[in-house]
């Protein structure tokens, strides 16, 4: 099988990831932003403390998970959007079909650079809250990036859709910012799940980034993350991946 | 052989009948130009010769190959500047070049490309740092970073200053005496007159009239291009002409 990338490949990803370091809001709200919150929450003694409500663990422990669902939410639904909504606005996508490259390889750039900046966003938290805060690194690592990767097929298929249907940058932004609250509450942003009543814990457990940071708190601390989040997270993927396929326009 | 056949094109969207019926042929080393009002359909039908849009009926050959079924080739050999389109805000006049550069087999010398359009000074500039002028200066050189064999160009010096539209008439003509088949869509019918060896002029998505600018004057019996284009397109402003 040939593994190697392409010259005129890695040529677009290296300019979309130059493009994606020079917005300043891109880099806050996906490296600076996340940190922020982790170390307001981490400088709340009571976070620090084992909590009943939480079935004994610190809430600290059960908040980097949300964090790491904040970060892919953030870039797919966030960031994404308007950068493909704008490239097919203003014609960049076309002149792209002129070339010998094909305007898929903008989106494979697109995609590898997201998730090289999630990557790096994750391991910042994940560094931070481990020296800071005590916060252990995943018991179960492998289940760990297996429910991360889950997360960002149902995430970034759900960004690649609203890229499909915004007509210009500015409405995938504002649809992108309009969807990311109330996913986020679901993923207890706010609220963790478990102190989330029964029935609205069900409703989350549905919704993407609940599932995300379901499966993510189980494999932080110890077990697998769990069948039902995994398979909530997956058909999200699915259909919104296949959504994105089918209605992508060029121009 | 001509390089750019095209054969009784049609192309509509939706209701809407942008190409009627199109038929005209470019020979090796012609500098060629499309004619017409706005609306006429020569974006359109340029469009279907770069390979962006299917036609709906007749045939199309650049190169010998059929621009939608064999994309991949014909994009190494044609190069295309685009009516309407742009680059990302941050990617700069030199990355911009590079970055195409990346996606041939044979490559210009960007450095060269960017002296010959007068870039050189906007190498660090950013895209959205530039003026109309210099964009558009941009977008010829990125359908020239391909060495290509054939050159399409939509609009080639909207938006130029007087000394820019001489220098980019200087390149066109540099090319083609390079071996370069260039077909080209303006507006100035006095770089039609000047540039141009031969020149359709489309109407309503029809070509109305085929020929050099000077039998095409000559034959309408007027002193400039431009009165023949308006003869042939707007005979309604047939008091307005000065004959
Ligand atoms: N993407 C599109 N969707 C629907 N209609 C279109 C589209 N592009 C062009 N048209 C219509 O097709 C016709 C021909 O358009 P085209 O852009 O080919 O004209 P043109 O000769 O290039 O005009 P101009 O000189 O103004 O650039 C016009 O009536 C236009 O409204
Ligand atoms: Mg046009």
């Amino acid at each position: 099988m040939n593994m190697t990338i392409s010259a005129p490949t890695k040529a677009l990803a290296r300019m979309e990831a130059r493009l994606f370091l020079r917005e300043p809001a891109a880099l806050f709200w996906t490296l600076g932003f996340p940190l922020i919150i982790l170390v307001a929450v981490g400088a709340v003694p009571s976070s620090r403390e084992a909590s009943r409500s939480l079935g004994g663990a610190r809430f600290i422990d059960v908040y980097v998970p949300v964090l790491a669902a904040f970060i892919i939410a953030m870039l797919a639904l966030n960031a994404l959007p308007p950068v493909l909504a704008g490239y097919r606005e203003r014609g960049i996508l076309r002149r792209l079909a002129t070339t010998p490259v094909s305007p898929t390889r903008v989106l494979g750039a697109q995609l590898a650079v997201q998730a090289a900046a999630a990557v790096v966003a994750l391991v910042l938290v994940l560094a931070v809250a481990r020296i800071a805060f005590d916060v252990p690194l995943p018991s179960e690592p492998v289940g760990y990036v297996i429910a991360l990767v889950f997360t960002a097929a149902a995430l970034f298929g759900i960004g690649l859709t609203i890229a499909a249907l915004a007509p210009t940058a500015r409405v995938a932004n504002a649809a992108g910012a309009v969807l990311f609250f109330p996913l986020m509450f679901f993923a207890g942003l706010w609220l963790p799940r478990a102190e989330m009543p029964a029935g609205l814990r069900h409703v989350s457990d549905g919704t993407p980034l609940g599932a995300a940071v379901g499966a993510l708190q189980d494999a932080a601390s110890g077990s697998w993350p769990g069948a039902l989040h995994l398979a909530v997270l997956a058909a999200y993927g699915l259909a919104f991946g296949v959504l994105a396929i089918r209605l992508f326009r060029w121009e | 052989m001509p390089v750019i056949s095209v054969e009784h094109l049609r192309k509509q969207y939706g209701e809407r009948v942008a190409v009627a019926d199109v038929s005209f042929a470019v020979e090796a080393g012609e500098i060629f130009g499309l004619l017409g009002p706005n609306g006429a359909g020569k974006t359109t039908a340029v469009e279907c010769v770069a390979g962006l849009r299917v036609p709906d009926g007749g045939t199309v050959r650049v190169l010998g190959l059929d621009p939608h079924r064999d994309g991949a080739e014909l994009h190494q050999r044609v190069g295309v500047q685009l009516q309407a389109s742009e680059l990302p805000e941050r990617m700069r006049v030199g990355e911009a070049l590079d970055l195409h550069c990346a996606f041939y087999r044979d490559p210009a010398d960007p450095d060269r490309l960017l002296d010959l359009l007068g870039l050189t000074e906007q190498r660090g500039v950013a895209f959205k740092k530039l003026s109309g002028g210099q964009r558009q200066r941009l977008s010829i050189a990125l359908a020239l970073v391909g060495n290509p064999e054939v050159a399409l160009l939509d609009e080639l010096t909207t938006g130029l200053d007087p000394g820019a539209r001489r220098e980019a008439w200087a390149l066109i003509r540099a090319i083609r005496d390079s071996g370069v088949t260039v077909l080209l869509v303006t507006h100035f019918m006095d770089e039609a007159q000047r540039l141009c060896d031969r020149v359709a002029v489309v109407d309503r998505g029809r070509v109305v009239a085929l020929d050099s600018p000077a039998e095409l004057t000559a034959s309408l019996g007027v002193p400039t291009l431009e009165d023949a284009f308006l003869a042939l397109t707007r005979p309604d402003l047939a008091e307005l002409l000065d004959r």
